[in-house]
């Protein structure tokens, strides 16, 4: 039972991971209908810059607090995503206004070949740590019921905390805010809402930059517990599944599309993992996936698509 | 073919007048009940499209469906060609009931229809756009198709040549390797009504043929819906606003108003119905 | 003056339906076939058949196939390689498990086996579209990552995980050259290439064009979407399939599930955006250009003299090929084909401006 209960947590932190990178999916295509893929390819790059800019920093200004040049490399991480925004709204999405879907998806994945290749040309392509504080002891909780304890990652809740917050604040940027209505119109028809005055520029300008926000801090954390190297933007791609979960335009359902596959992966690698010779892993997400979207393709929290004639 | 009189509604004789075929302008005879629609309901969500509708169609004759807009029309024939599916009712062709309508059983039994905003497949030409509308005639397989030589094209040349036909009646050869998205409305809409025209339909239903054309435009149109019921006997529906069009052409008309049937009759009733002229003057529900 | 229409009236149905409707084209495309299979085999250097020949072919058959799918039916797939990698441990199974399995009749069958799972992973595609239909094709490359890489019995119970293939023997012929090979796969895929252009010019084509356009129209004029999408998957695998099988036996010889991942399948989705998206010739362009360019990045430098690392190389490789995606995109969605028929287009008025 114990064993259970830390593979079962072990799975719900994992999930929460994915879900900050599927918020970042999720808050593209409610503000602007595109599905970004490039949304993994950014999260490499945000955690390249923090990586690199927490070690020049230090070396530049000769800056001996870490917490401070944690901060500044942040802050400089974080104005670099947003003129990476504002790049790829000029030269990309603006040209491309009111094209169907699959050609703005094929742009993202322009983008995310585009991004691979210069975060490493400019960042450099080894392995770099990020290390801004978090714990990285594990605890061990019900001692008294469980012998042994049940392990728990403290970076993993701390993850975890951190996702939610970001979960209700976007949650309640877009249900309370003007702008939040705005990128809702803009998200069901580009022309429309330019026709009522939406300056659709600005208004993608500012949707990837908090998706670049996102994309930071999920940077930050998975670098700070995996090390920051190529094959992190690979794990963004599992937050795909995620989205198609949890409805590609629910901010909640990316934390409950998250944490189910999260569970789902470990428990199905550990429980039903061995009877297939193992490594289910690669593939289970995706599978649960392809079945939710037999079933309820519009994910559990989406918008029906109703096709009118 | 008397020329049809423009949009006003002048005292110029209806074609509706002897509705019973006797006129000579007419070649074939009105026959038996071909569709029968009857109690029909349909809503989505909560909106309620189409309240308890029955109404018949007559083998040969120039039905006329009519209404201001949101009256739940184009829902209605959405329903006869099996895209949506009614809550309530049945719909028969032939004496043959069905409560669910399935797109390709439709389109099998003869019933070819226009779109109102032109669902035309943009990325092939005039004549492939027509020629698809023979598919159901098509019969060989995909393994002749991916040779070619031999049963495969023969079949594409003799379906060409029947398109082709379609394609004079239609006066559009000029127009046959054109990208459909490059031609004007007006083409288009022709193109439209040959795509239907290539299924050799018993049953032709045509939602706003003449939305969005001048005067002359309309004529043209108007005249080749009257060659099509005249030559080859097919049976219209047809959505219109234009109403000088609707009592020139039409048999017979039913009126529809917010879901529901307030009329049903040859022209001059439902042009007399007080509950038509109120709906049409916009008098409170 | 040199590529006029003048003259060349049709006067049959069949004639004006040909592939190649204008007397020059025809001579063209002849011209160039002879010269692919006569002359090519003893001018080309062992490297170009090695490094491009060999490589354009069998991609394009693949992209050939993926255009099928995404360009002519619009139905997206991501999971390319993974069809591949079934087409090629199909038919290595069917060649060393049967004996006396000729070598052409296992990679056919390997199609087979390619085009059966393709129409299993296709069943998704009759109720999602788009970005969903993606990640459900997604789910198929890593299926079968997973599959080739854990199972064994697909390997043959090889201890490395890796599977080669010894001597290729046709009719008694054995392949081992590079020329060989080349001409080899240049019979496939000219024979495919035929049978595509016929597919896309039936009615199968016809239907498949009107459901990517829009198929609520198409069903209500009779077509069935069911048909017409599992076709086109399942025509798309067949090819796909073979040209897996392809690559594994004549490209690479011995090879591991790695060599048809997620990477390859991305590969080909460039190519045929690239190349022209509902075109065959597309898909030839696209391949040439995406077997091309990497190796005109990694020696540009030397040209130039200017020593580049790989690693950067293969950076700005990424970076190149992203813009350029996005590049076509924006200026000429439908690839280097449609730049292709603009500049026929300007051929027949030349030498006149307009």
């Amino acid at each position: 039972m114990g064993a259970f209960l830390e593979t079962l947590i072990g799975g719900l932190m994992s999930g929460m991971l994915y879900s900050l990178v599927a918020l970042g999916f999720v808050l593209i295509f409610k503000a602007s209908g595109v599905f970004n893929f490039a949304q993994g390819a950014m999260v490499l790059f945000a955690a390249l810059a923090m990586a690199r800019f927490a070690e020049w920093i230090p070396k530049f200004t000769g800056l001996d607090s870490k917490v401070l040049a944690n901060l500044l490399a942040f802050a400089v991480a974080l104005m670099v995503m947003v003129a990476a925004a504002w790049v790829i709204e000029r030269l990309v999405l603006g040209k491309l206004v009111n094209q169907e879907g699959i050609t703005l998806l094929m742009a993202t994945l322009g983008i995310t070949y585009f991004l691979d290749g210069f975060g490493q040309t400019v960042f450099g392509s080894d392995i770099y740590k990020i290390d801004v504080g978090m714990p990285k002891e594990p605890i061990f909780l019900m001692e008294s019921v469980f012998q042994g304890g049940v392990l728990i990652n403290q970076e993993d809740m701390v993850a975890a905390v951190v996702a939610a917050a970001l979960v209700g604040l976007l949650a309640a940027f877009f249900q309370y805010t003007g702008t939040g209505r705005a990128l809702r119109a803009v998200a069901d028809d580009h022309q429309a809402a330019q026709s009522i005055g939406i300056p659709l520029n600005r208004i993608w300008v500012i949707v990837w930059s908090v998706a670049g926000f996102v994309a930071l801090v999920a940077g930050i954390i998975w670098g700070s517990k995996l090390g920051v190297q190529f094959s992190l933007s690979l794990v963004a791609l599992k937050a795909l599944p995620v989205v198609i979960l949890g409805g590609l335009t629910s901010v909640p359902g990316a934390i409950i599309g998250g944490l189910i596959i999260g569970v789902g992966e470990k428990l199905s690698e550990v429980y039903v993992g061995p009877y297939f010779g193992g490594g289910i892993e690669i593939w289970f997400a995706y599978v649960l996936a392809l079945i939710f979207l037999l079933v309820r393709p519009q994910g559990l929290y989406g918008e029906k698509i109703i096709d009118r004639v | 073919m008397a020329a049809v009189a423009g949009p006003t509604l002048d005292g110029a004789p209806p074609r509706g007048a002897d509705a019973e075929g006797v006129s000579g302008a007419r070649s074939r005879r009105i026959g038996n009940v071909i569709l029968d629609v009857k109690n029909i309901s349909l809503s989505f969500g909560g909106v309620k499209a189409l309240t308890d509708i029955s109404f018949d169609v007559r083998e040969h004759e120039i039905r006329a469906i009519i209404g201001p807009n949101g009256a739940g029309k184009s829902s209605m024939l959405n329903c006869i060609n099996g895209v949506y599916q009614p809550q309530q009712g049945t719909i028969s062709f032939r004496g043959q009931a069905f409560s669910h309508m399935n797109s390709r059983q439709v389109a099998e039994m003869g019933v070819a229809r226009t779109f109102q905003s032109l669902a035309l497949f943009k990325g092939m030409n005039v004549i492939d756009n027509i020629m698809s509308g023979r598919n159901l005639k098509m019969k060989t397989n995909i393994f002749q198709q991916a040779i070619h030589f031999g049963a495969a094209r023969r079949e594409e040349v003799a379906h060409r040549e029947f398109v082709e036909r379609i394609i004079d009646f239609l006066e559009i050869q000029a127009y046959r390797k054109t990208p459909v998205g490059r031609l004007p409305y007006g083409l288009q809409k022709r193109v439209d009504l040959g795509r239907a025209l290539a299924m050799e339909p018993q049953v032709l239903l045509l939602d706003e043929p003449m939305a969005g054309m001048n005067v002359e435009e309309k004529q043209d149109m108007c005249r080749f819906v009257l060659d099509v019921n005249d030559e080859f006997g097919t049976t219209i529906v047809l959505i219109e606003h234009d109403m000088g069009v609707v009592m020139d052409i039409s048999d017979r008309v039913v009126v529809l108003d917010y879901g529901k049937k307030i009329g049903d009759g040859s022209p001059q009733d439902v042009r007399a119905n007080p509950e038509v002229i109120s709906a049409y003057l916009g008098t409170s529900h | 003056m040199l590529y006029r229409e003048n003259g060349q009236f049709k006067t049959s149905y069949a004639a004006d339906q040909q592939i190649f409707p204008i007397g020059q084209d025809k001579v063209v495309i002849l011209a160039l076939l002879a010269f692919a299979f006569v002359a090519v085999p003893f001018l080309a250097s062992e490297y170009l058949f090695r490094a491009i020949l060999i490589p354009f072919l069998i991609l394009s058959l693949a992209a050939l196939g993926l255009n099928i799918l995404v360009g002519y039916c619009g139905q997206i797939s991501l999971g390319t390689g993974g069809f591949m990698a079934v087409g090629a441990y199909a038919a290595y199974n069917f060649l060393v498990r049967v004996d006396g399995m000729p070598l052409i009749a296992a990679i056919l069958l390997g199609g087979v086996c390619a085009t059966a799972v393709g129409v299993l992973f296709g069943i998704p595609s009759l109720r999602i579209k788009g970005l969903y239909l993606a990640v459900a094709t997604l789910a198929a490359q890593f299926f079968t990552d997973w599959a080739f890489l854990r199972i064994k019995w697909f390997t043959n119970n090889s201890s490395s995980g890796s599977v080669s293939v010894g001597d290729l023997t046709v009719f008694g012929w054995t392949v081992n050259t590079p020329a060989e090979k080349y001409l080899f796969c240049l019979g496939f895929v000219a024979v495919f290439a035929l049978l595509a252009k016929n597919l896309v010019r039936s009615h199968i084509g016809r239907e498949w064009m009107a459901i990517r356009d829009m198929d609520v129209a198409a069903a209500v004029i009779g077509i069935r979407p069911v048909y017409a999408k599992l076709t086109a998957f399942a025509v798309s695998s067949f090819f796909v399939g073979v040209a897996g099988a392809l690559w594994g036996f004549v490209y690479l010889g011995s090879w591991e599930p790695a060599a048809f991942n997620i990477d390859r399948s991305f590969q080909l989705l460039f190519m045929v955006i690239i190349g022209g998206l509902g075109s065959i010739m597309g898909s030839f362009f696209g391949a040439a250009f995406i077997v091309i360019l990497p190796i005109v990045l990694d020696n540009m430098p030397y040209w130039f003299g200017i020593p580049i690392d790989t690693a950067l190389a293969s950076h700005l490789t990424f970076m190149i090929f992203g813009s350029l995606i996005v590049f076509f995109l924006i200026a000429e969605p439908h690839g280097l084909a449609r730049l292709w028929s603009v500049a026929k287009e300007k051929l027949r008025l030349w030498p006149f401006p307009h």
